[in-house]
């Protein structure tokens, strides 16, 4: 716009007419690189993006030709049979994910509750740090603290072992997302509350608790997403254990007479398998049926950990929109 | 003492054990401040004691070895079967296909979060948002996975061969890109490649948040003045968001160096006495993730576990400067906002 006004102002002054052409070769230049950056920024989306579309697309054509229903059903084949499934790690899965969630959620929306009440004492920003810096810590080495709390003196790996480090791993989501989300809530609902005499614990269970339910729940799904599909602290904690079947168990259980007890520490003491490691573990054999396999429980993998996300994500996105 | 009613009513010792326990514990809140206090200082434990565990744990490797054990000179290998650990072949493994992944991270991910916060169309901003955030959520292992079968063959393989061929005569980058990348295509350049796609979307959502967080009074100074859009990004929102992005970048650093799945599954897991990126090596989670499972003495698993301390310790000191840096930049603006 600038440029097309210039020429009328050199006009009435000559001498600065040299001066204006400078810029204005300036100008086009400046425009060109302009659209050089921004069409750079564009093909770095298109660049990012490539994998994604290639790795699901990868997945979905690999996995869906070893999906059938014995593969949810039935537990693995001896090696060189084919045939089988993965009814092992699905369950392994389902335990390690609820154990995880028991031991994430009550601490997670506690310590919430007071990051989100005391933000400026030394405990809320020392919390609100330690939060930042734990999400930081690699799975590994969470893996490794679990071996060393939960294993080493008990002397056998467990289900226990991998729910706890799992639940580590959820932590972080689950209490930044809470405390965002009761930070959220009007002030004027919890005062509501207090003046009407309600002590302090009755408002955050039951005005703060369940106005902010909907936030707290997409947090608790990304984090289950990231737990569900972590590998590494898994390895020296549940370890794997294809022979493993609840069914089964439950079955003996009953059988000699055991009450309920002895057969949930018999599901939680043992070594469980979960789909990222019996992934990884399929993807290492030289058997090409064990690979084919790992396809599919790639699948089922992706299928778990997208879905958990998009739902919660766009959850999260109706939610903010209609408030 | 005079005013016998409102005695009567005020006096806890006329209370019955029930209402003196409920007026002890302020109507349960006592127990509820004791509950989320004591949950807050557990979180925080938790972070002190994955420290102590696992410096306890390796307690034999530290006497024995001492400070030798991550120092570049001398006889510095990995060699279970002589008893003989020094992790430096491994934190250098990690550092290389760390900063490698960095060095190509950043330009991408600079280039995503600008078109995200800054040039998209409002409507596609949600949606390619939500796939960038979809790349961070796939696990560690599908990545691992499809980089055996496909990324390594398809892309790695050729781009190591090119290297190899272009820059492994250069004189000074030779040292990073001599040998010749193996038939699997199983290297330290793998192991960097796939981190880059792994840290990319990290690095762009916390930029394009940082960028977001700039007010618009800035940009709309910047563009009043004449400059063009590029003029403005980079030279108006880089520099005032540098502390954030640097975090950002930090942030991509730290989650590159404790990568394991994906890593152990695509780097070849071996210990070659050479700097080069075409060839395997192994990465500080890589060499835990294989070997601490079938550790053959109790020297080697808690070699594994310093190892662990160490890779602890670096992803400590980056994530603290990283949050300070986030934090920075995220208290400063409010504030310039309003002035």
């Amino acid at each position: 716009m600038s440029a097309e006004t210039s020429p009328s102002f050199s006009l009435s002054m000559p001498a600065a007419g040299k001066r204006h052409i400078q810029p204005r070769a300036g100008y086009n230049r400046r425009k060109t690189a302009n659209v050089i950056f921004l069409g750079f920024t564009a093909l770095m989306v298109l660049v990012a993006l490539i994998p994604l579309f290639w790795i699901i697309s990868y997945v979905i054509i690999k996995g869906s030709s070893t999906l059938n229903l014995a593969f949810f059903t039935q537990t693995p084949r001896p090696l060189g049979v084919t045939g089988g499934g993965v009814l092992h790690s699905i369950e392994g899965t389902f335990i390690l994910t609820i154990l995880a969630a028991l031991f994430a959620i009550p601490p997670g929306i506690l310590s919430a509750f007071y990051a989100a009440y005391h933000p400026n004492t030394p405990l809320g920003t020392a919390l609100r740090f330690g939060t930042d810096v734990l999400s930081g810590v690699p799975s590994i080495v969470i893996g490794i603290f679990c071996y060393a709390l939960l294993v080493k003196p008990v002397g056998h790996y467990s289900a226990l072992a991998g729910g706890v480090a799992l639940a580590i791993l959820m932590l972080p989501t689950i209490i930044r997302t809470t405390e965002e989300m009761i930070k959220l809530v009007p002030h004027t609902m919890r005062e509501g509350s207090l003046a009407l005499g309600a002590p302090e614990w009755k408002t955050a269970l039951q005005v703060t608790l369940p106005a902010a339910f909907n936030g707290i729940i997409t947090g608790f799904l990304l984090g289950l997403a990231r737990a569900s599909g972590e590998t590494a602290p898994l390895l020296f904690t549940a370890l794997g254990n294809d022979r493993f079947e609840i069914g089964r168990i439950v079955q003996s259980g009953l059988a000699q007479g055991h009450n309920i007890f002895w057969i949930i520490g018999n599901i939680l003491g043992q070594p469980v398998d979960s789909l990222p490691l019996t992934l990884y573990k399929y993807s290492q054999q030289p058997f090409p049926e064990r690979v084919a396999q790992s396809w599919g429980v790639a699948l089922v993998l992706m299928i778990l950990v997208l879905l958990t996300n998009i739902v919660a994500r766009i959850w999260v996105q109706i939610r903010s929109s209609k408030a | 003492m005079k005013n016998l009613r409102t005695a009567k009513i005020e006096d806890p010792t006329k209370l019955n054990w029930w209402g003196r326990l409920k007026r002890w514990y302020h109507h349960g809140d006592r127990v509820w401040q004791t509950l989320i206090v004591s949950m807050s200082i557990l979180v925080l434990v938790l972070m002190l004691a994955i420290g102590l565990l696992l410096w306890q744990n390796s307690f034999h490797a530290r006497t024995q070895f001492g400070w030798d054990f991550i120092s570049p000179i001398g006889n510095a290998n990995w060699d279970p079967v002589n008893n003989l650990f020094r992790a430096w072949p491994l934190i250098y493994g990690t550092l290389i296909t760390s900063l490698f992944a960095l060095i190509i991270a950043i330009p991408l991910s600079l280039g995503v979060a600008v078109f995200l916060s800054e040039l998209c169309p409002q409507w596609l901003r949600v949606p390619l948002g939500l796939l960038v955030e979809l790349l961070a959520a796939i696990p560690s292992v599908v990545y691992g996975l499809w980089g055996i079968f496909v990324f390594l063959p398809m892309v790695v393989f050729p781009v190591g061969e090119f290297l190899g061929a272009t820059l492994g005569h250069v004189p000074l980058l030779s040292v990073f890109f001599n040998g010749s990348i193996p038939n699997s295509g199983a290297s330290r350049l793998a192991a960097a490649m796939i981190l880059t796609i792994m840290i990319t979307p990290t690095i762009s959502a916390v930029s394009r948040d940082v960028f977001l967080a700039i007010p618009s009074s800035q940009r709309e100074a910047s563009l009043a003045l004449g400059a063009t859009q590029y003029e403005t990004i980079s030279r108006v929102l880089i520099p005032y968001g540098l502390s954030g992005i640097l975090g950002a970048v930090i942030l991509g650093l730290g989650r590159a160096l404790g990568e394991t799945m994906a890593v152990t599954m695509v780097i070849g897991n071996s210990i070659e006495g050479t700097f080069s990126l075409l060839r395997p090596g192994y990465t500080m989670s890589s060499i835990i993730a294989n070997e601490f499972a079938e550790a053959v003495s109790q020297l080697h698993s808690e070699a594994l576990i310093e190892v662990a301390f160490i890779l602890f310790v670096m992803t400590l000191l980056l994530n603290v400067i990283a949050r300070l840096l986030v934090w920075r930049v995220a208290r400063r603006t409010p504030q310039e906002a309003r002035a």
